[in-house]
């Protein structure tokens, strides 16, 4: 090892801060109260709590206990750790996906990142009044260039999103290059309670809302908690008849509140035209489609899979605690999720918006709903300020964590400094996110490198982390290793569950997962999409700017290859001298 | 919200704040968790780098 000094965390609190940091993200706070909603509360928390059980905490402790394993060995990116696991070149080529991972992700994540501290800026000078849902919604098309290429990428002032972008840049780069317990660990240190605090004025504010108008007494805090909570929903069904053509459409709206559900069991008792219907939380059970929600949110909420955890974990030492800290950042995220983010969001929207209103995709809800909820609020401006800034610094915590597995591996790799490896990323990510935020149209570049990196791929490095943990290195194995220095013991279940269940159940989400969206086909519906990401590519009308961001992976896949193969850094299985290692 | 809700809220948002609660004072009090695991860097690394290079 020539100029790259060894770094190390400062503290246990300061390491279980930094992962659950990472874990925490917007996700949290949108796409888990979406998900809730519209599977129903109560059956979807079920499946939650399974797949924590069953996906969640097993990947997250094999992530930590190879992650150690590795860095006492002197490696620091999965690279070098499935290298040293599996003693068998392979291991250093699968570890290549643990390297593009966090580094293609960071290139989109960074360009979100950049739209919460724009809106956050925006509600503090007093911009973001608007006339309904068409002046929220030209906003964000605004500021994110959603409706033509090169649109996006602006600097004229905070109405546009170039210097926010470039501000957050230059914020990551600094922390990154500070070092680990002098960036990371000291931000996160101060960044999570401050998310905490703020998330809690929020939820205190939401809480107390009660019933915003008075005429529209079905919009109130307690009709929203029940359209996220209620374990079976009321749903009014009406049929309409097309006098023309003959044919009967149906549309159903949920019903919340003894006083309306009465009204309308009223309702459909003189017109027979409308129908109730309820729908128990064991016929939800009951539905595939909930569990693949349910798995699918705990997956990409706890930043398993990304070989973040791993690339942390490794700067610990053998006397250093790995389950303890493992279920503790996995608790923080789960507490975020929960506890905070359950409660917010939705609710909100109910009591603001209606039903009908607080629906939507993630940045549907967070970008368009939420600022809507926010102008009918009274001193709206000061909550839409702390909510965006909660989500800048959720934001900012996880991208952090994606810069250091490619800041370890480009000096370990290349021997070279921080300022050189700092310099090499920064022009990297920097390209990627150029591509990104430049073919803004529908989001489309964005979305590509979203599905390809942030959800395909995932599934594939979590398959190949538990796999290698479970089966190459082994339970008992496995198990010893996490055991040092150990606060408490991983329970005995969890070898069947991490040997068998783990990665059976993970790759029957990734088959159903793929089956619908790479090739447009729902295997539990049977429907055949137009749609689908595999489509885009090799369909009849391939996408160009879907290929162009494909093509950007694939060349970073490629540069990481390229550099594994020629590093003499990865042909040793460790870089500890055989007495150390016998000591190991 | 009904009952049921009720019980889901509850049930869901204790169990996760019980085990944050648990994990956070687990951590906090175990001997050493104040100490630093492995010194504290006051340099950047690239300061430490040039220092140890004169």
């Amino acid at each position: 090892m020539g100029t790259a000094v060894k770094e190390s965390w400062n503290s246990r609190l300061g390491v279980i801060l930094a992962v659950s940091g990472s874990a925490v993200g917007l996700g949290n706070f949108l796409r888990f109260p979406g998900q809730v909603a519209q599977y129903g509360g109560g059956a979807f928390m079920v499946a939650y709590f399974i797949s924590f059980l069953l996906i969640g905490l097993p990947i997250c402790w094999a992530e930590w206990s190879m992650g150690r394993y590795g860095g006492e060995r002197g490696f620091h990116t999965s690279v070098g750790i499935f290298n040293a696991i599996t003693k068998h070149p392979l291991g250093k080529y699968m570890g290549v996906i643990g390297i593009v991972i966090p580094i293609s992700v960071y290139m989109y994540y960074v360009v979100i990142e950049a739209w919460c501290l724009g809106y956050s800026v925006n509600y503090l000078a007093g911009r973001m009044n608007f006339e309904g849902a068409s002046g929220a919604g030209a906003f964000f098309a605004q500021f994110t260039g959603i409706g033509a290429n090169g649109s996006g990428l602006g600097f004229g002032g905070i109405s546009q999103v170039g210097f926010f972008l470039l501000l957050c840049f230059g914020l990551n780069f600094y922390l990154i290059y500070r070092g680990l317990s002098r960036g990371i660990e000291i931000f996160c240190k101060y960044a999570m309670p401050a998310l905490v605090i703020l998330a809690v004025v929020i939820l205190i504010r939401v809480l107390t809302i009660g019933t915003p108008d008075p005429t529209q007494p079905q919009n109130s805090i307690n009709a929203g908690l029940g359209f996220m909570w209620n374990p079976n929903k009321v749903v009014l069904v009406e049929s309409t008849t097309d006098v023309a053509t003959g044919e009967v459409s149906l549309s159903e709206k949920p019903i919340f509140g003894k006083a309306f559900i009465e009204e309308a069991e009223a309702a459909a008792a003189t017109n027979p035209n409308l129908e109730i219907k309820r729908i128990g939380i064991v016929k939800q059970l009951k539905n595939p489609q909930l569990w693949l929600a349910a798995a699918g949110q705990i997956f990409f909420s706890l930043s398993v899979g990304f070989g973040i955890i791993m690339t942390y974990a490794s700067y610990l030492s053998k006397q250093d605690d790995v389950i303890l800290s493992g279920l503790a950042a996995c608790s923080a995220n789960e507490f975020c999720e929960v506890a905070l983010g359950g409660l917010i969001t939705i609710p909100a929207a109910v009591a603001f918006l209606g039903a009908a209103g607080a629906v939507g995709g993630t940045f549907a809800l967070g970008f368009n709903v939420l600022p809507m909820v926010f102008d009918s609020m009274p001193a709206g401006g000061l909550f839409g300020f702390i909510f965006f800034f909660l989500l800048f610094l959720a934001a900012v915590t996880s991208s952090l964590s994606m810069l250091q597995p490619g800041i370890a591996f480009l000096e370990s790799a290349l021997d070279i400094n921080r300022r050189q490896s700092v310099a090499i990323l920064g022009f990297i990510t920097g390209m990627g996110t150029l591509v990104v935020v430049y073919f803004s149209a529908d989001l489309k570049a964005l979305d590509t490198m979203d599905f390809w990196i942030g959800t395909f791929l995932i599934y594939i490095m979590a398959t190949i982390q538990i796999i290698i943990f479970a089966w190459v290195m082994g339970i008992p194995k496995g198990f010893e290793e996490a055991s040092h220095g150990s606060t408490i013991s991983i329970p005995r279940i969890f070898g069947p569950v991490m040997k068998y269940i783990t990665p059976v159940f993970l790759l029957t989400i990734f088959f159903f997962w793929a089956s619908e969206n790479v090739f447009g086909y729902n295997l539990i519906t049977g429907e055949s999409g137009s749609t689908g990401y595999g489509r885009e590519l090799f369909g009849e009308n391939p996408s160009q700017v879907a290929w162009l961001t494909v093509s950007v992976i694939l060349l970073l896949t490629g540069f990481v290859y390229l550099i594994v193969n020629s590093s003499a850094y990865f042909r040793k299985n460790s870089h500890k001298s055989a007495t150390e290692e016998v000591k190991l | 919200m009904n009952t049921g809700g009720w019980i889901i809220m509850l049930l869901s948002v204790g169990t996760v704040s019980t085990l944050f609660a648990w994990c956070i004072y687990k951590v906090l009090s175990t001997p050493g968790e104040s100490e630093h695991l492995h010194g504290f860097e006051i340099e950047t690394p690239d300061e430490k780098a040039d220092k140890e290079s004169k």
